[in-house]
């Protein structure tokens, strides 16, 4: 088997030429289906998992860990922490990643950490948390994992995947004003339903694409999971290049899908029809146009998690809220995903937009996202918000409701306290 | 691997980590015991107190969707469940089920053909799930062998002690 053969292949999907060349004994190519153990380039963890990780590495008898070099453990789903015993399991963390040589983040979003200062094209990544799907947005593979299964990369440096089978969904024509990559995700996964996915490798391809961002990208690969996805992943190219090129990084590999490769399902989405759209609670696969539920008053608006909270999005917000107000009554909450978003947005002028329209502005974390601080919802509150999951007391109490849609129809919905079309606004 | 045997507990299509145990409890503790107080409060508050070791969980599509917690599987095993039968799993939860020893069979069509306290046999070697209530068998999506070895072995942290033990 000779490495630049498989990545020359016309015959294999991305998947399929990825978790060939990265297996821990590379003796055959692995096709669609079959079982491969795999080494990997980055091992992550975040403080709702690590935790129960570091637990099991102990019983399964690990004493250091295969390469602390390649693991990193980000503290963000509480950040900073909002109970005693919250922080104890941070404290359990800093103090085996101390004994380790491991590195730990402090205060950022896992995902976003990875996209600014890890994942490059090529790299095999896997993350024990689900959204670890995003970095597909710059040619990775990169997949959700649990704790044990981290304990166990952490002892070993290796796992064992399926090769998964590949989804290719096909973004024809570009967007047209007022609809971004939150409303392409939101249509895709109305369209196949939340497991409609469930078990592949999305391949996010077409012309609209080249006038999408990383972030926009990261975007479509965040949400594939809400689909129920192994990995999504977007092809190399000119954005890709210049991303990489402003980071001062380079590409492990350049790994392409093969135009003759296996593809088992097909979908294609006809850009300039979009709307602006939203995921109705409470779950991710019932989706609407948000003229279909305008007018639907809400408590709280939420724009952050790493789905939607990166630079772009708070400027998308900002744009709209530009000597506008916040209703009265309505909370708009702000979460930058990184402290390099906070303060990029805080140096362009960005959050004094947001915090003259009324805004609150927290410190990157999960937080509002998973319902544990800043942006808790009471008993029968509704939110509307640019996160990732909409599922019943997800953000606060059981019987709350949460609207899923992108940053601008989040900041226009702020505005008129009810749900409301941006394009209204723009 | 023994049979199981137990009362069938339904729950329908989706359903999610953050009912099968909410953020907020995960978020403080990783004792499975106390998550296990909590299991499926999003769907029914009792239900914890109603489930007797060995009662297995029949649940229709995508069960287990949602997050990457193991604490999901977790809780439910602390519960006293023997297994999870369902038309389909998520893939992480699927994974973190394996990893931690609870059995999880994928059968197609058998959430229609179950009732609520049905009495139910599961023969994990075979991959077979008998309904004794309603005299009915099932068969399972064959696993592939290694998830069978870890499942056999009790989960994936008994798996590679024996495997490290071998190796040296």
């Amino acid at each position: 088997m000779n490495v630049e053969e498989v990545l020359k292949s016309e015959e294999l999907t991305f998947a399929e030429k990825i978790l060939t060349i990265k297996q821990v004994e590379p003796k055959s190519v692995k096709r669609t289906g079959e079982i491969t153990i795999v080494s990997v380039d980055l091992a992550a963890g975040q403080d709702g998992t690590t935790p129960l990780a570091i637990k099991v590495f102990e019983e399964m008898g690990g004493e250091r860990v295969w390469d602390p070099s390649k693991i990193l453990f980000v503290i963000d789903h509480t950040y900073p922490s909002s109970s005693a015993e919250i922080s104890n399991l941070h404290k359990l963390m800093r103090s085996f990643a101390r004994k380790q040589g491991i590195r730990v983040v402090e205060g950022d979003i896992i995902h976003q950490v990875i996209l600014e200062e890890y994942a490059v094209p090529g790299m095999l990544i896997v993350g024990a948390d689900s959204h670890t799907t995003t970095h597909g947005a710059v040619g990775a593979f990169a997949t959700g994992i649990g704790s044990t299964e981290l304990a166990a990369v952490m002892l070993e440096g290796k796992i064992w995947l399926k090769v998964p089978s590949t989804m290719r969904v096909h973004l024809e024509g570009s967007l047209p004003r007022g609809v971004y990559a939150k409303d392409i995700a939101l249509h895709v996964i109305g369209e196949i339903g939340a497991d409609g996915a469930n078990y592949k490798s999305i391949e996010w391809t077409g012309e609209a694409l080249s006038k999408l961002s990383v972030a926009s990208r990261a975007t479509l690969c965040n949400m594939s999971m809400e689909a129920g996805a192994k990995n999504a992943v977007v092809e190399y190219d000119a954005v890709t290049e210049e991303h990489l090129k402003r980071l001062g990084r380079c590409p492990i590999a350049i790994v392409r899908s093969g135009r003759k490769a296996e593809v088992e399902d097909e979908l294609r989405v006809e850009c300039p029809r979009l709307e602006p759209m939203v995921a109705t609670p409470s779950r991710v696969d019932n989706v609407k146009s948000v003229r279909e539920v305008e007018g639907t008053p809400i408590d709280q608006a939420f724009i952050g998690s790493c789905t939607n909270g990166r630079l772009e999005d708070l400027l998308e917000a900002a744009k709209i809220l530009r000597g506008r107000k916040v209703k009265e009554g309505v909370r708009l909450i702000v979460t930058p995903a990184s402290r390099k978003v906070y303060l990029d947005a805080l140096r362009l002028g960005v959050l004094e937009t947001l915090l003259e329209a009324g805004a609150v502005v927290t410190n990157p974390t999960c937080g509002a996202c998973v319902g544990t601080h800043l942006g808790v919802l009471g008993e029968g509150e509704v939110a509307i918000s640019s996160s990732n999951r909409n599922f019943v007391g997800r953000m606060g109490h059981p019987s709350s409701k949460v609207y899923l849609a992108s940053p601008a129809t989040v900041a226009a919905s702020a505005i008129r306290g009810v749900i409301t079309d941006p394009r209204d606004f723009l | 691997m023994s049979v199981i045997r137990g009362r069938a507990w339904k729950f329908g299509d989706n359903v999610d980590t953050d009912v099968i145990i909410p953020f907020k409890y995960k978020a403080r503790t990783i004792d499975p015991q106390e998550l296990a107080q909590h299991v499926m409060e999003g769907i029914d508050p009792d239900f914890p107190k109603k489930v007797r070791p060995g009662d297995v969980i029949v649940a229709g599509r995508n069960f287990g969707c949602g997050s990457s917690r193991e604490q999901a599987p977790l809780a439910i095993k602390a519960a006293g469940i023997a297994a999870v039968v369902a038309e389909s799993f998520a893939r992480i939860f699927f994974r973190n089920a394996i990893n931690i020893g609870l059995p999880v069979l994928e059968i197609k069509g058998i959430f229609e053909k179950t009732d609520n306290g049905d009495v139910l046999e599961i023969d994990l070697q075979q991959g077979i799930v008998r309904n004794l209530s309603k005299s009915l068998a099932f068969k399972a999506t064959p696993m592939p062998d290694m998830l069978m070895e870890i499942l056999k072995e009790g989960g994936l942290v008994n798996y590679i002690k024996k495997r490290r033990a071998r190796a040296q």
